[in-house]
Parts: C-alpha cells; structure tokens; sequence
C-alpha cells in the first residue's frame, strides 16, 4: 500500500523542460533578432549564451522573461506556452546587464522589491528575514540601509543578484553580470556564482560573449550568431566535437586547413591540403568524396620533436615562444601549411631538451586528433 | 549676486519712504507703508489662492501630457510634439489670451452652453477665465521639465520592476512617479514663482475684477506714482515668496529622504 503510493507519486522519468522555445524566431523591423531558435532548458542546469555582440543572446534572454513576445513560435515555461504573458507574471526574474538598480531605495528596499509585489502580502517581517539572508548570501551583511550610489560596481551587481534571487525563481536569467567587472573581481564573482547556483538550486541562464567564463560555469552552452543557435551541447562536446568552423573557432584556440576529400576510409578520410599536401583527419560527420572541408587541429594535439619519428612529421621554424608555466606555447611556420599554433606541455620539452626561436623541428599530430569539419562557416 | 541684490535692496528702502507730493519716492523712514498693506488685501488674497491653485491646475494637466510624449508617443514624433507644447509659449502671452477672451466672452463658449440648453454662465472676467489663461499659458513652462525627467528615465528600471512582479500601475507609483519627483518640483516652482508676479493675464482676462499683487503694482507704479507704498507692496510679495518657496523646499526634500513611505504607497 505504501510502496504503491510512493511509486504512484515518483516523478515520471522525462521530465518537462522548465523552459522551452520551439522555433522561436523575433523581427525587428527587418532585422531578424532570433531565428527559429529551438531550446529545451531543463531544472537546475547552468545554460549559457555564448556569441559575438548583435547575435540575439539578450533578444533570447527577453523572450524568456516576457519583455518580448516570439513574432514566430512558442516559448514555454514549466510546459505551458506564456507568448503573450507579461513579464511581472512569470516565475522568472532577471539579472540585468547594468543591474538596472532603483536609484531612489536603499539597498535593502532593491533587494525586498519583488517580495513586496506579491500578493497576498508578505508580511514585512518576512520580508526584512529573506532580504538579511539574501544580503549574507551574496557577503553584503550590513549593507542594507546604504542607497545604491554608495556601492561599487563590484557591489552593486552582487545586490542584483540578491534582488533576483531573493525571489527564488524558477528560472533566473542572468545578461552579462560580469562584463562591467575587472577581471580579479570577475574570476571570484564566477566562483560566488556557482555556488549560490548550487546551494539555491536555481535555473541559471547566463548570457556572456566570454567564451572562458562560459567554458568554466556552465553545463551547457548555447552558440549563437546571426540570430541563430550554432551548436547546443557541454563544454567539453564544443571543445571536442564542434558542429563545424564557427564552433570551433569559438571555442578554444584552433589551427585550420582548408582541402578537398579524396578518399574516405572508415571514419578516416584523406584531405589534399591547398598546398598540394595529403594528410589524414576524423572524418566524425561523414563528409565523402570531393566534399570542400577544413581540418581543425588543436594546439595542444600537435607534437613538437628534434626527430622526425615517423618521418611524415612537418619541418617548422619556431617564430615565438610564450612561456605559460605547466604549458609553452609556440608560434610556427611551415613552408607550405603556413603559420599555426603548438601547445606544448611542459614535460615534452624536459624529455627533448629545449625548444628555442628560430630553431627548426618537426611537428606532428594523430589523425584522431584532427577533425574534420565544413568548410563553410555553418553548415 | 550684486545685480540679484541690489534691486531688492532699493526697493527695501523705498519701501519705508514717503510718496513725494506729485509722486515717486522722498526718503524718510516710516512703517506708514506697511500699516496701508490692507488696502491691497484682495490682491494678495486672489494671488495667493489662484498662483496655487493655478500651478496644480497646470501640473495635473501637465503631467500626463509630458508622461505622453515622453512615454507613450513614437520616438520620431516625440521632439516634434514636445516642439508643438513649446512653441505657443514663444509668441506673446497678449495675442494668446485674446484667443481667450473672445472664447470666453459672450459670443464664445458661453453662448455655446446657453444653445444646448444649459441656461446663461458668465466666464469672461471671473477667476475661472483667469485660472484657464493661467494654465493655458503656463502649461508649456510645467511639461517640459516633466517631460526631461521621464524621457531621462531609464527604461529598464522599468522593466526591472516589471520582473520582479510589480504590475503597471504598481511600476508607475513605486517607480515613475518617485523618479520625476525633481522633474514636477522644477516645473512646480517655476510656474508658482512667475504666476506670483503675474499681472497681464488678470488684467486681459479678469477684466480689472480678479487683481493680483502685480496688477496693484503696475497701478502704483506707473499710474499713481507712488512709490513708496508700491515698494511696501512689492517687497510684501518678496516675502512671502521667499516664506513659501523655503516651505516647499522642506517639503520636497522631506519627500526625498522618506521615499520608503512613498514607495510603500
Ligand atoms: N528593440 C529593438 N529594436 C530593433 N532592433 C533590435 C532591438 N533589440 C535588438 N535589436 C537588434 O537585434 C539584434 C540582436 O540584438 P541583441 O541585443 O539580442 O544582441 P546581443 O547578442 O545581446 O548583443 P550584445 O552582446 O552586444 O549585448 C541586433 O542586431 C540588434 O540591433
Ligand atoms: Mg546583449
């Protein structure tokens, strides 16, 4: 009897996203802001918009919040479709690109502002607890009474992140909460930003143009650009296995070559570079024949060595060398393959002795460590 | 400061003086003046009740004019509408009030009234045709410091409050109208300070029946050449100025240190 309640009550295994957009597209005038974006945002994760300034990641972020309606396509929220439902109505708040603080109330009454809306009242002793524990959250203890023009920058978008929070949403999207900060006090905001993510349990949708800060926060991340979604997946899948050459260049540092297919075999493929050279790729997305691709090959996939060891390793020239402690990174040139980064880790240049300018060596890399991807920009 | 001074000085003075035999101004040092203050009464009592009344006229009409073109109107029309509320302010109060006068007097509105049957009413020379010039005339000099404090809004504080569940009308007590406090302040004060010294409006539109302070100077001034109680009359009005704008100061900036009370409105 009581196990078949307990069953009856488990929550059934696919849950509803907590927000949603399907093909979800917004004009302005006649620029396409969003264009048939396709989005499921599932409870608790850490989604981030990553994308070049212009394409759509705040337009993205109002049509969650309801300061905009889709001209096409439905947004969802908890399953239910809200277009037309006014943002002072959803269970979302946000945290405004430049706080957008109210001037004219103290700290505490910023933070206590959306409680205060709610109705039935929230008595205000309830209220004065939640904006103490809020103020502690975000390290602001005692900070209450002061106006805003007394914070500082680093401050302030700490109470903008009290003043949302404190709400407890489901879904709290975050414009750029960082961007104004310098950049000691962005790394501990990203820090204290997890955390709250973590401890509070909140839906996070962070939009930044940052692609480290997206690279370290997030669960998944969301590449934008022309109003459109890129590639939707972890950290790691961009990192890896990136949908094509936008992806790749936007996450990470990467060196591309440009060449035509000549053979495939298996989900190996032979490329004839432009410069007349063959190499061997990854031929992950199954590109045939003829197809024009771009081999992409990270830095830290290519070998550095005196030797050529294999003997179809490339002779480059080491034009520069920037020391970054556990890793070195070398500028070289090749004469046909052109100019491209190494990544060397500090332990290959203890085994081989050390790698100077000017010195000619030979570079290397696996085939699995090469990808193919289109040529085109998008596919 | 001397040029700000120094006329208040003179006619400080002057006000203590004796009126010379045919007029203007013999130095002696009397109250005399002042003990006359009472013969003036009915002008300060109709400056001091229609310059009120008449800046909250204007700053009710005002108000949602400016929060109009600052708000709600297209950004492309929005100058050139503020520009259509500013222009009659820049031709002569005189030919705008005799608009007035001819719509107020008899062939005008009244006649109207009297057509659909709703009996005779007297407008012209009464102090509701003076407070109507008063706002007519003053309206553009109140919305447009109005319309600058809610076109300098930031919009999306606006839109913050609106996310954090306020709905419109809640967004509009709790956050407009605290933000454009200093917007009606300026345009308040502005339009009492000059409706205080007033006198071309009561004279075209109150017909010699509803004076202000500053018809009975132009009486005294330049009619009847007596200085010295003119100056005893001017620097009355001075006073009071001076008592009300200090009052009204006290009472903005008390305002702005409670606004939590008004924010819990
Ligand atoms: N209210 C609007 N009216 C007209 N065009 C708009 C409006 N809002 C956004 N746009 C346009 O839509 C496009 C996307 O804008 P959006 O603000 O979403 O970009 P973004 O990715 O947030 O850029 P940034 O990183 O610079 O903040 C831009 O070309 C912008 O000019
Ligand atoms: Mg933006």
């Amino acid at each position: 009897m009581a196990d078949g309640e307990y069953t009856a009550h488990q929550e059934s295994p696919v849950k509803t996203p907590i927000a949603e957009l399907r093909g979800v597209s917004k004009r302005f005038g006649s620029v396409l802001a969003a264009n048939n974006l396709n989005l499921e945002i599932s409870e608790g994760e850490f989604l981030s918009f990553l994308g070049p300034s212009g394409c759509g990641k705040t337009t993205a972020l109002r049509l969650l919040a309801g300061f905009e309606s889709p001209t096409e396509g439905d947004v969802l929220l908890d399953g239910e479709v809200v277009n037309s439902l006014d943002a002072h109505l959803r269970p979302v708040n946000m945290v405004f690109q430049h706080y957008a603080l109210f001037p004219h109330l103290t700290v505490a009454q910023n933070i206590g502002y959306g409680l205060k809306q709610r109705r039935p009242r929230v008595p205000k002793a309830i209220i004065a607890q939640k904006v103490e524990q809020a103020l502690e959250i975000v390290r602001l203890e005692g900070f209450g009474e002061r106006r805003i023009w007394e914070m500082s920058g680093g401050q302030q978008q700490r109470v903008a992140l009290a003043r949302a929070t404190v709400n407890e949403p489901k879904l709290l999207l975050l414009d750029e909460p960082l961007a104004a900060l310098d950049r000691k006090l962005r790394k501990e905001m990203q820090i204290e930003l997890q955390n709250i993510q973590r401890r509070l349990g909140i839906t996070f949708v962070l939009v930044t143009h940052d692609q480290e800060e997206a690279l370290s926060m997030s669960d998944r991340i969301c590449i934008m650009r022309d109003g459109q979604i890129e590639q939707v997946g972890s950290p790691q899948e961009l990192y890896d296995r990136p949908a094509n050459r936008y992806v790749a260049s936007f996450v990470g540092t990467t060196n591309f070559f440009d060449g035509t297919i000549t053979g495939v075999d298996g989900d190996r493929a032979c490329i004839l570079i432009e410069n007349g050279q063959t190499v061997t790729g990854w031929n992950a997305s199954g590109y045939s024949t003829n197809d024009p691709v771009s081999l992409c090959v990270r830095p830290e996939q290519i070998h550095l060595s005196h030797n050529n060891g294999s003997g179809e390793a490339l002779a480059v020239l080491v034009l520069n060398r920037i020391f970054q402690g556990e890793q070195t990174e070398y500028l070289v040139r090749h004469d046909t393959f052109g100019e491209f980064l190494v990544l060397a880790p500090r332990q290959s240049e203890l085994n081989e002795g050390p790698f100077n300018v000017d010195e000619w060596l030979f570079a290397s890399w696996d085939a699995s460590g090469a990808l193919i991807l289109s040529r085109n920009q998008s596919n | 400061m001397v040029m700000l001074v120094l006329p208040l000085t003179v006619v400080l003075i002057f006000s203590f003086g004796e009126r010379g035999a045919s007029g203007g101004y013999v130095p002696a040092f009397t109250l005399e003046q002042y003990a006359n203050l009472p013969a003036r009464w009915t002008a300060f009592k109709n400056t001091m009740v229609l310059a009120p009344i008449g800046t909250i006229s204007s700053l009710l009409i005002a108000y949602p004019l400016a929060y109009f073109l600052a708000v709600r109107a297209d950004p492309k029309w929005k100058t050139v509408l503020l520009v259509l509320v500013i222009v009659p302010f820049w031709t002569s109060i005189l030919i705008r009030s005799y608009a007035w006068i001819f719509l107020l007097g008899g062939r005008g509105v009244p006649a109207f009234i009297d057509w659909i049957g709703f009996g005779s009413v007297r407008l012209i020379n009464t102090p509701f045709a003076v407070l109507v010039g008063i706002v007519y005339g003053y309206l553009p000099l109140m919305v447009f410091p109005i319309f600058v404090s809610l076109d300098r809004l930031d919009k999306r504080l606006l839109e913050a409050s609106s996310d954090l569940g306020a709905t419109p009308t809640r967004t509009f007590v709790q956050i407009t109208l605290p933000l454009c406090v200093p917007g009606i302040a300026t345009g308040c004060l502005l339009v009492f300070i000059l409706l205080m010294g007033e006198f071309l409006i009561p004279a075209l539109l109150g017909g010699g029946k509803v004076f202000f302070v500053g018809n009975a100077l132009v009486d005294l001034f330049l009619q009847s050449r007596n200085w010295a109680f003119g100056s005893a009359v001017a620097a009355t009005l001075v006073f009071i100025m001076l008592i009300s704008v200090t009052i009204y100061m006290r009472l903005i900036s008390r305002l702005g240190t409670r606004r939590e009370d008004v924010s819990l409105m």
